[in-house]
């Protein structure tokens, strides 16, 4: 299906709450789960749901939801997971992916990372304009949320508040071409959109999966 | 595929020539980087061994390839194995900082080929695929991140049909 099709699904309002719900989610979700959250019939939500999985949008795969197995474990239920690809339409039509891979191969081989990081480090202070550094996790939630990052709270032992952490990387396919340079851009960028000297800090904690950024409370301040 | 899970493991060597000596102050953060980083990498999933010096935690003692250049020899289970631990570890800040500690790459500093499970490779071998690399570009029997192999291909690829194999 070309990109423009798959797009042109979501235009279902309730398929596209599905689609919303289960990307936040960040894990497999059934039907069951995303009919009572969206509001909506189980049989409705499995037919736009499988809908969804056949435009490419979502996976579908089968699971034993109660974690339950062998005889008299019921029936595997049907379970749903973003798809990994991506889907772009632009027009009239433009190339950015192909520019910036082709930057980012000329400054890795130049060893410009810290030009780059510079730059980054000014178009984060610039995004936030005249206001201050970021006034707690709350913000930085909507601001990162705002920036398609997909943020979400963590529980962490000994940290009263919890860190955000990003489930999306807004620079995928170029960070996993040149990590060290992009991710690096991305750290800069986000420490000049959140302040380095505020209530909260971002700092470099990759995790397979996920962006390279964690964003928690600083050290020395209190929450 | 889940007994004999891995037949071939996937060999890395990473070489980085130092701006300033290990001692040198300049190079401390990277030093103090070294045990943590190299834990994360033993604990890591996939890993399966790593080149030490003898009696030491780490490979920064050899210098098979210049007083200035230290090297990184590991095995791992599969590319995306070593891919999450090199880029989605404490291993990240490392590569992160490079420019701070080690003089940029003119020619490849990263080499990957498949190995049998089980074999150790030598710190020659694993120059002989960076010379190879360096010679020929990428192909089954030395390549990189960005242009990879599978382990199949590499199996598919005898040397007797390859002119630049010696």
């Amino acid at each position: 299906m070309e990109d423009i099709d798959a797009i042109a699904v979501l235009q279902d309002p309730v398929r596209r709450r599905l689609y919303e719900y289960v990307v936040a989610q960040g894990r497999e979700v059934g039907r069951n789960e995303a009919a009572e959250a969206t509001g909506v019939a189980r049989t409705l939500a499995a037919h736009h749901l499988d809908k969804l999985a056949g435009a490419g949008l979502l996976e579908s795969g089968s699971r034993r939801l109660s974690g339950r197995s062998g005889p008299g474990a019921g029936r595997p239920a049907k379970v749903y997971t973003r798809a990994r690809g991506e889907r772009s339409v632009s027009l009239p039509a433009r190339d950015y992916r192909t520019a910036a891979e082709l930057l980012a191969e000329a400054a890795e081989r130049a060893g410009l990372d810290a030009g780059l990081c510079a730059a980054a480090r000014r178009r984060g202070e610039a995004l936030r304009g005249p206001a201050g550094p970021c006034g707690g996790l709350e913000e930085a939630l909507e601001t990162l949320a705002a920036r398609g990052y997909e943020p979400y709270r963590e529980e962490v032992e000994g940290e009263a508040a919890g860190v955000v952490r990003m489930r999306n990387c807004p620079f995928h396919a170029v960070a996993e071409s040149f990590p060290p340079l992009v991710c690096g851009m991305n750290l800069a960028l986000l420490e000049g959109l959140f302040g380095t000297e505020g209530p909260v800090r971002a700092r470099m904690d990759a995790r397979p999966g996920e962006c390279c950024v964690v964003v928690e409370a600083s050290k020395n301040n209190i929450d | 595929m889940t007994t004999a899970r891995h037949s071939a493991h996937l060999a890395q060597l990473n070489v980085s020539k130092l701006l300033h000596p290990l001692d040198d102050p300049r190079t401390a953060p990277f030093v103090e980087m070294l045990d943590p980083v190299n834990a994360a990498a033993d604990a890591a999933p996939g890993f399966v061994w790593r080149l030490v010096g003898e009696g030491e935690a780490d490979a920064t003692g050899l210098r098979p390839l210049g007083d200035d250049v230290i090297v990184n020899l590991s095995v791992w289970e599969t590319r995306e194995a070593l891919w999450d631990f090199a880029y989605r570890s404490g291993h990240l800040e490392v590569v992160r900082k490079r420019r701070d500690w080690f003089h940029r790459h003119v020619e490849a500093h990263l080499v990957l080929w498949w190995i049998p499970a089980g074999h150790v490779p030598t710190v020659d071998e694993a120059v002989g695929r960076l010379a190879d690399l360096r010679a020929h570009g990428p192909s089954p029997r030395a390549f990189t991140f960005a242009s990879s192999y599978t382990a199949a291909e590499a199996a598919a690829h005898t040397p007797d049909e390859d002119p630049a194999a010696v």
